[in-house]
């Protein structure tokens, strides 16, 4: 099985705490699989995915230790912390994409939103933006919504178009990988639907990770489960085995409901 | 009964907002009536002459030169300040490490409460004579005032538009981080689009500001009846017409000041009208 | 590293780098103008301005009838615009009769101060025959009601609406809940708000060239002409001799100290809220 990022040893500190956030976390990602992250809220989850493309470095201040390596599609590795010129991390964020637990439209039209990371990545030729556009809204199961309004602004769609919008933002780049936050915690039962059908279907082109506080999303998306307390990760595993037969009480507590 | 009667005075002071104002518009009106009847609206616009008549009666009044004068010192004031403030806005909020944000904002914000003779006086005694050095002309000068203008109002826009900028969503613009975006193009593409209302209701705002502002002005602008023939010349605004020589007119020239402060309030009434109704509806 | 992205690079260092400019070059000049006052401060302030008038060289009546003045305008202003702040927020909310007040407060309060003392001098001085204490002091007051209305009005919008409903449910009318628990719960916001309205007019001298005009002697009679610090200072400052000049300064300095005094107690009190 291939590996898509592998954590090795690392350790998480906000700016300004003393403690750190995530100790120590070994986990790998497996391409082209859903893995995701459950715990109960302050488990460190939600850190660990937004340091997976360090989108951390926004805010100043954050130290990152240990080994977080994104492998390139002929088998090299990179490690992500030794990045620290401004183009590696925006050519990281280009191959690991993120979607946010709200929807975040740009204030601009549907097309542009799509377009615009393409326009950053330097894709200039009307119709290559136009091809890459359709097929990025296409893959994301929204095209026949908004194919005869391309040129509206974004902000007037429901939620879960949004949603669904702001995942093809992030597809159209191809990235390797895809970083979901609770994507589905803002949307009714029937966009959550959409959207966890959309996550399966993505995993044919793109290795995903997600990270959510609802179980029963969890066993239906992922292939592989972490399960993470209080900075720590406590089991890792295939989905069933999380579920049917946890290793470690303390999962097996969370996933019966007990705490959390 | 006590319940009726409080009700019906707050009420009473509501609507007092909106019968000052009228008020305001209507004295003015009235005093200037005669002079509205001698000069017109065009005319009067139009005219470049301000004279006393002989033995201090009637006399030709026209607005010209401190309309244009009121006009330019706004619009370099302008010029100068709408690309500092946005820098200072874009410090605060995108650039500035966190340490320095919560002191230079108050200092921002204190600066903007300064009274503006202080800013007038510094033009006159320090700014007026190096800008005279620099560029020649004189001291009190249409530049002078511009600039001086200018710096007044660059704390107050920084305000407003920072605080505009730090109602973008930070998730929105770690979304445009997440896919590349350099800092400036999370500005550009989604903060000012995001918060242009608010940036543009504090550009208008701060003209409207510029637009009555008196002391900052009256020091340095020279106060002569003079068509500036470059920016290093004195001249005179509407408010600084009103300020100096108010106080002594005549009749008509009396009735001509009340003109010019009719005209004065109409353009600010309009700017910050739309100001509010284009710009800041969403807010509060 | 391809050209389109070194050339985002490129631009995106060079925007920061003018943006961090332009902050600097701003914060300079402000910095520039505050260390001329205290400069100035430092070489014109004598404890004798203090003692003596104008006629005597000295700025009391001046700074007293300045605060006279200002304090005379929130007596009037501040009840008004506190009743029309009570009433947009608790009887008229949302009515269009109270939305247009507010937007109309809000035009006012950007209203020239030049136009002000125009408008006063048209209805209390030239019907009178003479500049009088009174006029400078409505002039104010008239440049107070939108300030108070407007922090009156957003401060009232921040008491929960089940602090009045608990009133009603005691058996309290309306007016008794507004006076004896909804301002009670606003108290600390509608000080700041009074006392940030009180800085702003303290220092304005525009509406008062006309109006109050200026007294060289103390007095405390509002029906004369009525020393103004603001006033004296644009006159002073325009004199050629130097003592006038520096007594132009150490007023400035002097009316800075205390604009700035209030706005940083009014911050310190909002902020010690916020903690509790």
């Amino acid at each position: 099985m291939n590996l898509a990022m592998d954590t090795k040893e690392f350790y998480f500190t906000y700016a300004g705490a003393e403690a750190p956030t995530l100790k120590g976390i070994d986990m790998p990602i497996y391409a082209n699989k859903v893995t995701a992250l459950i715990g109960p809220s302050g488990c460190g989850k939600s850190t660990l995915l937004r340091s997976w493309n360090r989108i951390h470095d926004v805010y100043p201040g954050n130290k990152y230790e240990g080994e977080i390596l994104l492998y390139h599609e002929n088998g090299n590795e990179e490690n992500i912390l030794d990045y620290s010129k401004e183009d590696e991390l925006i050519r990281l964020r280009q191959r690991v994409g993120m979607i946010f637990q709200k929807p975040t439209p740009f204030p601009m039209s549907i097309y542009d939103n799509i377009a615009y990371g393409l326009r950053l990545a330097g894709i200039k030729n009307r119709s290559e933006l136009d091809g890459r556009v359709e097929q990025a809204l296409k893959g994301s199961a929204i095209w026949n919504e908004v194919k005869d309004r391309l040129k509206q602004s974004a902000m007037g769609l429901s939620g879960g178009q949004q949603q669904r919008l702001c995942i093809a933002r992030a597809v159209a780049l191809k990235p390797q990988v895809l970083l979901f936050d609770e994507p589905t915690s803002a949307l009714d039962p029937i966009s959550t639907g959409a959207i966890e059908e959309l996550v399966t279907e993505l995993k044919e082109e793109v290795t995903v990770a997600i990270v959510t506080h609802n179980m029963q999303q969890a066993s239906r998306v992922s292939d592989y489960t972490a399960f993470m307390y209080l900075g720590d990760l406590i089991e890792f595993d295939k989905t069933e085995k999380i579920f049917v037969n946890p290793k470690e009480k303390l999962t097996e507590e969370y996933i019966t409901g007990r705490f959390g | 009964m006590f319940n009726r009667l409080f009700r019906l005075s707050s009420y009473s002071a509501a609507t007092l907002v909106l019968v000052i104002l009228a008020a305001i518009f209507g004295v003015l009106y009235y005093y200037a009536r005669d002079a509205i009847h001698d000069f017109g609206f065009w005319h009067f616009i139009t005219t470049s002459t301000w004279e006393v008549g002989e033995d201090d009666e009637g006399g030709v009044f026209g607005g010209l030169i401190p309309i244009l004068g009121t006009l330019f010192s706004t619009g370099i004031a302008m010029l100068f300040a709408v690309p500092i403030a946005m820098g200072i806005a874009v410090f605060l909020t995108e650039i500035s490490p966190e340490k320095l944000k919560a002191p230079v904002g108050i200092a921002i914000e204190l600066l903007a409460a300064i009274p503006s003779i202080i800013y007038g006086m510094w033009g006159l005694f320090y700014f007026g004579p190096i800008l005279q050095k620099l560029f020649g002309g004189q001291s009190n000068s249409l530049l002078t005032a511009g600039l001086v203008l200018g710096i007044m109002v660059i704390p107050f826009m920084a305000a407003i538009s920072r605080d505009a900028i730090n109602t973008t969503p930070s998730v929105l613009k770690e979304s445009a981080y997440a896919m590349g975006a350099t800092r400036f193009e999370v500005v550009k593409d989604v903060i000012f689009p995001y918060a242009k209302r608010g940036i543009i209701g504090s550009m208008i705002l701060s003209l409207g500001r510029a637009l009555g502002e008196t002391m900052a002005v009256a020091f340095v602008i020279g106060g002569v009846f003079r068509f500036p023939h470059s920016l290093t010349q004195p001249t005179i605004s509407i408010p600084v017409l009103l300020a100096n020589n108010f106080a002594e007119a005549g009749d008509l020239e009396l009735s001509a000041m009340f003109y010019m402060a009719l005209i004065l309030f109409g353009i600010s009434f309009i700017t910050i009208t739309i100001a509010k109704f284009f710009f800041l509806k969403d807010q509060k | 590293m391809n050209a389109t992205q070194r050339r985002r690079l490129l631009l995106n260092r060079l925007i920061l780098i003018l943006s961090t400019a332009a902050a600097v070059i701003g914060l300079a000049f402000l910095f520039w103008i505050l260390t001329t006052l205290l400069i100035k401060g430092i070489d014109s302030i004598h404890w004798r301005i203090f003692t003596h008038d104008l006629v005597e060289k000295g700025l009391r009546n001046l700074i007293v009838g300045q605060m006279v003045l200002a304090g005379v305008a929130s007596l009037i202003g501040v009840p008004l615009g506190l009743l029309a702040g009570i009433y947009l927020r608790e009887y008229g909310v949302n009515s269009a009769f109270a939305r247009f007040i507010r937007n109309l407060s809000d035009v006012m309060m950007s209203a020239p101060s030049i136009v002000i003392g125009v408008f006063i001098y048209g209805i209390l001085v030239a019907p009178v025959g003479g500049f009088n204490g009174w006029a400078g002091s409505v002039a104010l007051a008239i440049m107070m009601i939108p300030i108070v209305v407007s922090t009156t009005d957003s401060m009232l919008s921040l008491v929960p609406q089940e602090l009045r409903e608990a009133g009603i449910a005691l058996g309290a009318s309306k007016a008794q809940v507004i006076l004896s628990i909804v301002l009670k719960a606003a108290k600390i916001g509608l000080v700041t708000g009074i006392l940030l309205a009180f800085a702003r007019v303290v220092g304005e001298t525009a509406p008062l060239l006309f109006t109050s005009a200026n007294n060289d002697y103390f007095t405390l009679n509002m029906d004369q002409q009525f020393p103004s610090l603001t006033v004296s200072i644009y006159q002073l400052a325009t004199f050629p001799d130097k003592p006038s000049q520096n007594l132009a300064w150490a007023g400035s300095v002097i009316l800075t100290a205390l604009v700035l005094l209030i706005n940083l107690t009014t911050r310190y009190i909002f902020r010690k809220r916020k903690i509790k």
